[in-house]
């Protein structure tokens, strides 16, 4: 029988291998971004495990509303790496330092 | 083995598999991709949960917008992403072992505290004979209904602020400049031509 432990052990391996990709693409940007897209699917993963096995509806209103604000924020940061692009002509992370005013 | 664990695994593998093929391409329209599948397969997990609304939602909101976002974004921009992957090898151990130990950690305090959770099934998320698009909106437009004007406009501000940041002003604008259009005479706007029969201007 599946049980709330199983879907909180995938929820960590997939939450794991966001933080590993952070650290194995540090200089890709748009992998980083995709990287944190995987957290946050985590993160929706254990909140609906949570809703379904404890019989409460707000860890899925929970869920509904990190999944809107992940939506924004791949939208603002791939907007963000596009305006870098036109500026710098490439998207290496060393160089972010210089976006500080 | 019931059918609904042979589904858990299923959709489970194919979605840690699939994630950590995001992480480890070469190309990163493989990785968005593969982006894509896990989407479809936590979108199972989610319907296995009783979540279908949100299942749903993780496939129109995520394969649809934001996946095909990042493709865009990727095909777009021109960069050389063997230059980017060099150093890949470089972080493995660092990363290996900030990963491991976050793991662990994460499945002790699984494992510590939802053995409970396990042994005491409780009551139905979604309420008998209501589906469960009904009973999220019962909720979400009562109870949480700031929250849920809040989560819009988050989108709102995302939606203007990559507008603003991505519009290139243009140097031709269309725009109407009355000043000019008032300004204009008769003699300066038009023309008379005396053309020949059969010769064209």
């Amino acid at each position: 029988m599946i049980g709330l432990t199983h879907y909180l052990t995938l929820a960590a391996i997939i939450f794991t291998i966001g933080v590993f990709g952070i650290f194995l693409n540090r200089k890709n940007v748009i992998i980083i971004l995709m990287s944190i897209e995987l957290m946050l699917l985590a993160v929706n993963i254990n909140l609906v495990a949570f809703s379904a096995y404890l019989g409460d509806l707000v860890g899925q209103i929970f869920a509904l509303l990190v999944l809107t604000v992940a939506a924004g924020e791949a939208a603002i940061g791939l907007a963000i790496l596009v305006v870098y692009f036109r500026n710098r002509g490439g998207i290496a992370v060393e160089d972010v330092s210089q976006m500080k005013g | 083995m019931t059918l609904t664990s042979l589904a858990f695994y299923l959709f489970a593998t194919v979605a840690v598999a699939s994630s950590f093929m995001v992480i480890s391409s070469r190309n990163p329209v493989y990785s968005v991709l593969f982006l894509i599948l896990t989407f479809f397969n936590s979108a199972g997990l989610f319907v296995l949960l009783g979540a279908e609304f949100l299942a749903l939602i993780l496939v129109v909101v995520y394969v649809g917008a934001v996946a095909v976002l990042f493709l865009f974004v990727v095909m777009m921009l021109d960069i050389d992403f063997a230059e980017l992957s060099e150093g890949f090898l470089q972080y493995m151990p660092i990363g290996a072992t900030v990963g491991l130990i976050l793991l662990l950690e994460l499945l002790l305090v699984f494992g510590a505290s939802s053995s409970l959770v396990d042994a005491n099934p409780l009551p139905q998320a979604t309420p008998e004979g209501m589906t469960n698009a009904e009973a999220l909106g019962r909720v979400l437009y009562t109870e949480y209904v700031y929250f849920f004007q809040a989560a819009g406009a988050i989108l709102l501000v995302a939606m203007i602020g990559a507008i603003v940041l991505t519009l290139v002003p243009s140097n031709n604008p269309k725009k109407q400049n009355i000043a000019n259009q008032t300004a204009r005479t008769r003699d300066e706007a038009t023309e008379n031509i005396d053309i020949e029969p059969g010769q064209g201007i």
